[in-house]
C-alpha cells in the first residue's frame, strides 16, 4: 500500500498542477494510476475501457485541478470519486447502447440489474479503499502485517511492539471499520452512487 | 434464523461453510493459511477460553492469523454463539475487501499515452525538458516493476556486470542493492543541481562505483526495500528540478569524478543506467522487461555514439589500441577525419559517422574506412558491458582493426 503522505503533499500537488507543471502530472500518475485503473476495471471489466477511463481521469485532474479542495478530502479520495463517476458514466453509456440495440432485436434480456450490481460492488470497493486509507495508522499497520505479510497475531504484536491483546484488538477493530464499506449509505466524499 | 443456527446450517452435510473460509495466500499459491487444521487434523483439542477472549480473537481468526488450536476453538464457539457468528461472518467478508486492488500490472506504455493526451489538451507551462523524458519514463517503469516485490524479490541476488580493461568485470549485490546503486549515482546529478545528495553524510567519494561502495558500506546491514522510497523521491525531484531550471541548465556540468557530462547528457546517461539495471533486476526475479520506447532508445544510442570518439582516444592513451600508424593521419580540429559508419537497425536506429583518430575531428562519409551494422538493443547491451565485443553480432565491412577498436570502445563506456 502507498506510504502515508501528509495532506501537505496533497495541497502542494494541487498547486503544482494548477501551475501547469508537467512533472507534477507524472508524479500524480505514478502514485494513483494503479488505483484509478483498478477501480475503473472493477466497474467496466475490461482493460481497454479501464485504459480509457484512466486517460479521462488524468485529463480531468490536469485540466481542472482547481475543482479539488484539499480541505474537503484527501487527494486520493477525490481521484477515486472522479474515477468512479467517469467509470459508471461509461458503463451506463455502454448499457444504453446495448439497450437500443436490444430494442431493435428483442430477445436480448435487459442487463439493468447486473449493471446496478456492478455499480454497487464498485462502490463498496471504493469505500473500502477509502476506509483503509483513512483508518488510524496503528490499525492499518496491523491489518497489513496480518494480511499482506501473513504474520499471525503474535508475530504482528511482536512486529508492532505491542501486547498480543492489543494486536487482537487492532485486527478486530480494523476489520469492523472495513466491514462498514458494505453498509448502505455513502460516507461523505467517497465514491458513492452517482 | 439466529447466527449460530445459520452457522450450523452452513456446515451442512459436506461441512462447507457459507462464511468464506480463511483466505488462501495472497498470491493464491499453494501456501496453506496459517493456523488452519488441514484435513485429518480436525482433532486439535479446543482450548478453554473465556467469552471475551474468544470475541477478541475474531479479527485474527477472520485473517487466519491464529494458532490451529485457537482457530478450532473459535469455530467451535461460532456454532453456539449467534452474536459471535454474525460478527465472524461480517469480518470475514471484510477481509475480502482488503485484497490489494493495485497489484495489477499496468502497461508502461499507458503512462506515455495518458500523459501525452493530457499535455495535448492543456499545454504545460513548465514542461519536462525533452532530454529528461527518457529518465522520467525509465524511472517510472522501474518503479512499476518494483511495485509488487516481496522480501524474496528485494533480496534476490543480482550480478552487476561491466567492461574494464577490455575484460568483463562484475560485482554481486541484491535487487535492493541495485536500487541503492541507482540512488547513489543519480545523486551525482542531485548534488550538481544543489539538491540533497544522498551521500552528503559520507566523505564524498568521486565516481559512481566509489559512491555506490561507500553507500553500501554506510549501512550496517544489506539494503532492504526501504531504499525504494528515497530513490523514487530523488528521481521525481530531479525531473521536477530540471523542469524548472529548464533549457538554460542543460549545459550545466555534472561531475562523475574522472569526467564530466553536461546535465542533459547526464540525465540521458542515468536513464540508460536505469533501464540496464531494471533489466538486471527483471532477469534476477524472472520478470519480462522491455527495452525503452524507440524515441528514447534512439537518444541513448546517440549519446553513446557521441561519446565514442572520446572513448577511442582513451583506449589509445591507455595503450589498449595501436598508436596511429601510416594509414592514420591527425587532422585539425573540426576537419573531417577517418570515420566508421555505425548503422543501428530497428525503430530506434539511425546512422552515425564516428571519427576514429581524434575526438576533435568531424565524422566524414568521404573518409569512411569501415561500416558496422548492429541492432539497437544489442548495441546498448554492448555499451552496458553486458555483451562482449567478440559476441556482438555485428555486420562488418572494411578496416577490421577500426571495427574492433570501436566495438571495444563501446564496451568501455560501461561501468558499475
Amino acid at each position: 500500500m502507498a506510504k502515508d503522505v501528509p495532506p501537505r503533499w496533497d495541497r502542494k500537488m494541487q498547486q503544482r498542477l494548477a501551475r501547469g507543471e508537467a512533472a507534477a502530472l507524472g508524479e500524480v500518475y505514478d502514485r494513483f494510476a494503479p488505483l484509478v485503473h483498478s477501480l475503473a476495471h472493477r466497474v467496466l471489466g475490461d482493460d481497454k475501457a479501464a485504459d480509457g477511463v484512466t486517460r479521462e481521469v488524468f485529463a480531468h485532474i490536469w485540466e481542472h485541478p482547481e475543482t479539488y479542495d484539499p480541505r474537503q478530502s484527501p487527494l486520493r479520495t477525490w481521484i477515486a470519486d472522479v474515477t468512479h463517476r467517469l467509470a459508471v458514466q461509461r458503463l451506463r453509456d455502454r448499457e444504453e447502447g446495448h439497450r437500443e440495440e436490444a430494442q431493435r432485436d428483442p430477445g436480448e434480456p435487459p442487463a439493468h440489474e447486473e449493471l446496478e450490481r456492478t455499480v454497487r460492488h464498485a462502490s463498496v470497493a471504493a469505500r473500502a479503499d477509502y476506509i483503509v486509507h483513512s483508518m488510524p495508522l496503528p490499525l492499518r499497520r496491523a491489518l497489513e502485517l496480518a494480511y499482506f505479510q501473513r504474520r499471525d497475531y503474535r508475530q504482528t504484536a511482536a512486529d508492532l511492539g505491542v501486547t498480543e491483546d492489543e494486536a487482537r484488538r487492532r485486527l478486530r477493530l480494523g476489520l469492523q471499520l472495513l466491514a462498514t464499506a458494505h453498509d448502505t449509505g455513502t460516507p461523505p466524499g467517497c465514491g458513492g452512487a452517482v | 434464523m439466529s447466527g449460530a443456527e445459520e452457522y450450523r446450517a452452513d456446515l451442512g452435510e459436506r461441512r462447507e461453510r457459507r462464511i468464506p473460509m480463511p483466505r488462501a495466500s495472497v498470491e493464491g499459491g499453494g501456501f496453506p493459511p496459517p493456523g488452519r487444521p488441514g484435513p485429518g487434523e480436525d482433532a486439535v483439542a479446543p482450548l478453554d477460553l473465556p467469552h471475551d477472549v474468544l470475541k477478541s480473537l475474531l479479527g485474527a481468526w477472520a485473517l487466519a492469523a491464529c494458532s490451529a488450536a485457537e482457530t478450532a476453538t473459535v469455530e467451535h464457539h461460532l456454532g453456539d454463539c449467534g452474536g459471535c457468528a454474525d460478527e465472524a461472518r461480517r469480518l470475514r467478508e471484510a477481509v475480502g475487501l482488503l485484497h490489494q486492488p493495485e497489484s495489477l500490472d499496468l502497461d508502461p506504455a499507458l503512462r506515455t499515452r495518458v500523459l501525452r493526451s493530457c499535455l495535448d489538451r492543456r499545454p504545460p507551462r513548465i514542461p519536462v525538458p525533452e532530454w529528461a523524458e527518457p529518465y522520467d519514463a525509465e524511472t517510472a517503469r522501474l518503479d512499476a516493476l518494483l511495485q509488487d516485490f516481496g522480501d524474496a524479490e528485494w533480496h534476490a541476488p543480482v550480478r552487476l556486470r561491466w567492461f574494464e580493461d577490455d575484460a568483463q568485470a562484475g560485482r554481486r549485490t541484491t535487487v535492493a542493492g541495485v536500487i541503492a546503486h541507482l540512488l547513489s549515482v543519480d545523486g551525482l546529478i542531485a548534488a550538481a543541481l544543489g539538491l540533497e545528495d544522498p551521500l552528503a553524510d559520507l566523505t564524498s567519494p568521486p565516481g559512481p562505483a566509489a559512491r555506490t561502495e561507500a553507500f553500501w558500506r554506510s549501512t550496517p546491514s544489506p539494503p532492504t526495500r526501504a531504499v525504494r522510497a528515497p530513490w523514487r523521491e530523488q528521481s521525481h525531484g530531479l525531473v521536477r528540478t530540471v523542469s524548472f531550471t529548464g533549457g538554460s541548465a542543460g549545459g550545466l556540468a555534472v561531475s562523475y569524478g574522472d569526467f564530466e557530462l553536461p546535465l542533459h547528457d547526464a540525465m540521458l546517461e542515468r536513464a540508460f543506467g536505469c533501464w540496464v539495471h531494471a533489466e538486471d533486476i527483471a532477469v534476477a526475479v524472472d520478470y519480462p522487461y522491455r527495452p525503452p520506447s524507440p524515441r528514447h532508445l534512439h537518444k541513448m544510442i546517440d549519446l553513446a555514439a557521441r561519446l565514442l570518439p572520446g572513448a577511442l582516444a582513451e583506449r589509445r592513451r591507455a595503450g589498449l589500441s595501436a598508436p596511429p600508424g601510416g594509414t592514420r593521419h591527425l587532422v585539425p580540429a573540426g576537419a573531417p577525419g577517418r570515420s566508421l559508419r555505425l548503422e543501428i537497425e530497428g525503430a530506434a536506429g539511425g546512422e552515425w559517422l564516428i571519427p576514429l583518430d581524434s575526438p576533435a575531428a568531424a565524422g566524414s562519409a568521404d573518409h569512411e574506412v569501415a561500416h558496422v551494422a548492429l541492432d539497437g538493443v544489442e548495441f546498448c547491451h554492448l555499451a552496458a558491458g553486458h555483451l562482449s565485443p567478440e559476441e556482438a553480432a555485428a555486420g562488418q565491412l572494411g578496416d577490421r582493426e577500426a571495427i574492433r577498436d570501436v566495438l571495444f570502445a563501446t564496451a568501455s563506456l560501461s561501468r558499475m
